[in-house]
């Protein structure tokens, strides 16, 4: 009799009416999407905030390289000594006061520069009055060896090289972009995907032991039947969530920058001011090119192939890790036991992202990362996140031929550790323990 | 009599510790048969074989004649010691659930249910859950799900742990029931006056072997020791007493009575009978208690586990 149907039914709709499960659903959206909202707003607020920076320039070298903008105000001081200056600031409770020492030798202004402020001064803005007194500094002395500024602006050059494989292929570096970004996601999902609905399988495993229907059930369907039957529905349930939490987070996402107006992709952190200011720099013309870079960038990617192997990866890594889960579920008597046993699960997890990250970024195709996207308890994040960058089809079957036998492997193993686990009660399993239950 | 369930020489090791030793056993169709024997003696291990559960290392189980196989699973019902039901699941839904497992069809399964939760008078309990129950109102509905297939053997570990005296008996005289509609029943349990009241067969497991088995009238014949518990009145107790005491085996016996001068175990050996010592006291004293002394299922099961 097959009963996998009627049990992936049972397990999926008591996952999803749990009340936890449907709250979790429709409120972790919500919660996210709030603190994204928050964020943005407050960095708003931030570099929407109105600063006045006095300045005192006594050698007269750099007093009209400060423009004021409209978040900035650069107050000039003339005629004032340092400590009567640092008195009028402070007492104005303007944001600081930057001091330029009188030197004789145009090579020493540099290094008489102070900033005076009540608190420690941000970051951005100490490297932006850097910027803007290096690069006078650096034309005045140009100028005083002859350099007209004229040439000093010709001078300025930027280069872009475009890159192509033997066999033709163009790309750049905003290719190996979109393909980090691409493969990360595909495997970080997976990550979260494992942690998340391994777990619920555990502890839905143990529920059955400590309520004590497991005898009444495993009497009726074989033990595998159920482990399956758990893990599927198990998935499906996360499948639901996921696809709900997408959805929702997107409409909620377009409402949320509606009603407030915030413009999310405007976020304004202090790497991304810089990345504006250098993107303004540049012509029009180059930003198009940038965008069509992209969209080549996009095409390049071997869309086909992600798909496939993202699919096959995605279902063979979760099914390997959840099968262990459940027969840690079955092994223990409750939640706390888990911890001993969690560990030698969550290294290799661990393991791959940090592989992932590190190396592949590094070197998709050096010994590390090649190696890692063969080890079946690795190879589906780090095989995920090396795809993009094209792995011939012969690794990728390799790979996931492992990940399969493994997988079969780990069914068998923890269907034997579950078949005697659900029923031993009280009894501390310990790695020993285990092994002999491997032979009964 | 014909054998519904077989047990063939079957053992079974967990690693090094033997849980079963060749044990055979015959369950006659339509008795209800005492799986008797201490704790960690195998009772479990030799249930959960013929469930399926676990496979035998050596030996065969043969239900009606052929050898154990899937589809026998829903030919049995089974309410392990270790029971319980999802705890937030629907009474209804989780009924419903547990009867398709055992193969039923879910609108078969409906009447069944709606059937047995008039009879046992709990039919609003549908939309509840189980954690909404008593302890003794979820074995209801275990007992339930177990009986709800009509299965052709029926197995309880311990049955009526949880129940109150009335719903023992309850549950009792439902198993009665299903036994006089033709279901055998194996009824494991520690409770000696139960096994008294409703089996006709036991086996008694000790130590993973089987030490004892048979109807259990046979048993008892083969334990009584020809003694006779006796009260008698008489005005010269004394002398009474040692004429008995020259001419019979005695025991001292402790049971109620209004007031005998003498009580009294007295044993009689093989050629002597009853109505022999009945004679002889009748001469001596006036008889005002006189009952052969059978041995209880209690007293079979400690004798034996003890001497073995």
């Amino acid at each position: 009799m097959n009963h996998l149907p009627l049990i992936i039914k049972r397990e999926y709709l008591t996952k999803v009416k749990n009340k936890s499960f449907i709250i979790m659903t429709f409120l972790s959206p919500l919660i996210m999407i709030a603190l994204i909202a928050l964020v943005s707003y407050l960095s708003q607020i931030n570099s929407d905030k109105k600063r006045t920076i006095s300045v005192l320039d006594e050698t007269g070298y750099l007093i009209d390289i400060f423009e004021s903008t409209d978040n900035t105000t650069y107050l000039k001081l003339t005629g004032l000594n340092l400590d009567d200056a640092k008195e009028i600031v402070k007492e104005k409770e303007d944001y600081g006061l930057l001091h330029i020492g009188n030197v004789t030798s145009l090579d020493d202004v540099g290094k008489n520069i102070k900033f005076y402020s009540e608190e420690s001064p941000s970051l951005t803005i100490i490297s932006g009055l850097e910027r803007k007194v290096e690069k006078r500094l650096q034309e005045m002395k140009l100028q005083k060896d002859g350099v007209s500024l004229e040439q000093i602006d010709a001078s300025k050059t930027s280069i872009d090289i475009a890159q192509e494989s033997f066999d033709g292929e163009k790309s750049s570096k905003i290719d190996n972009i979109i393909k980090l970004a691409f493969g990360g996601i595909a495997g970080y999902l997976l990550f979260m995907f494992i942690i998340i609905y391994g777990n619920m399988i555990m502890r839905s495993v143990i529920e059955e032991k400590t309520s004590r229907i497991i005898e009444v059930i495993i009497s009726s369907v074989k033990p595998i039947q159920l482990m399956m039957g758990k893990i599927i529905g198990t998935s499906l349930a996360g499948v639901t969530q996921f696809a709900i939490w997408v959805i929702l987070g997107g409409v909620m996402l377009t409402i949320v920058s509606a009603i407030f107006g915030i413009d999310m992709a405007q976020v304004n952190t202090p790497q991304q001011e810089i990345v504006n200011q250098a993107m303004s720099a540049q012509g029009s013309d180059e930003v198009q090119a940038m965008a069509e870079n992209i969209i080549t960038a996009i095409n390049n990617l071997p869309i086909g192939n992600l798909v496939v192997a993202f699919i096959f990866f995605f279902i063979g890594g979760y099914l390997l890790y959840s099968s262990l889960y459940a027969a840690i579920g079955a092994a223990v008597d409750n939640e706390t036991d888990t911890q001993q046993f969690m560990l030698p699960i969550l290294m290799p997890l661990i393991l791959a992202v940090y592989v992932g990250v590190f190396t592949v970024i590094e070197d998709p195709h050096g010994t590390v990362s090649t190696v890692f996207s063969f080890i079946p308890l690795t190879s589906p994040v780090v095989m995920l996140m090396r795809i993009p960058f094209g792995v011939p089809l012969w690794q990728q079957g390799l790979s996931l031929l492992l990940l399969i036998g493994t997988f079969i492997f780990a069914v068998w193993f923890a269907a034997k550790i579950y078949r005697v686990g659900i029923l031993m009660y009280g009894k501390k399993a310990t790695y020993k323990e285990l092994f002999k239950w491997l032979k009964y | 009599m014909n054998n519904l369930l077989v047990a063939d020489s079957v053992s079974k090791n967990f690693g090094k510790f033997k849980a079963l030793n060749q044990v055979s056993i015959g369950v006659p169709m339509g008795s209800i048969f005492g799986l008797l024997g201490p704790n960690g003696a195998g009772k479990t291990t030799l249930i959960r074989i013929i469930n399926q559960i676990t496979m035998p290392d050596e030996g065969h189980v043969y239900l009606d004649g052929q050898s154990l196989k899937p589809e026998h699973i829903k030919d049995i019902g089974y309410l392990p010691e270790e029971r319980g039901l999802y705890k937030s699941m629907k009474v209804g839904e989780q009924a419903l659930y547990l009867a398709q497992l055992k193969g039923m069809s879910k609108s078969e399964a409906k009447n069944r249910l709606k059937y047995w939760f008039e009879k046992l008078e709990i039919g609003d309990w549908w939309n509840k859950k189980i954690q909404e129950l008593s302890k003794g109102q979820a074995q209801k509905i275990q007992f339930i799900v177990t009986v709800l297939h009509r299965p052709k053997l029926l197995i309880f570990d311990e049955p009526f742990s949880g129940f109150d005296p009335i719903n023992a008996n309850l549950i009792k005289d439902e198993i009665l029931k299903l036994r006089d509609e033709g279901a055998t029943v194996i009824f494991s349990t520690h409770r000696m006056e139960s096994v008294e009241e409703l089996c006709d067969h036991i086996a008694l497991l000790h130590k993973s072997n089987k030490i004892l088995d048979g109807k259990l009238n046979d048993i008892k014949r083969n334990f009584k020791t020809n003694t006779f518990e006796i009260g008698l009145q008489s005005s010269k107790s004394e002398s009474v007493l040692s004429e008995i005491k020259n001419s019979f085996e005695v025991l001292p016996a402790t049971f109620k009575n209004l007031n005998d001068d003498i009580k009294l175990n007295i044993k009689i050996n093989e050629s002597t009978s009853p109505n022999d010592l009945l004679s002889f006291l009748t001469s001596k004293a006036e008889v005002h208690h006189f009952v052969e002394v059978i041995p209880t299922a209690n007293d079979i099961f400690i004798q034996t586990v003890q001497n073995n």
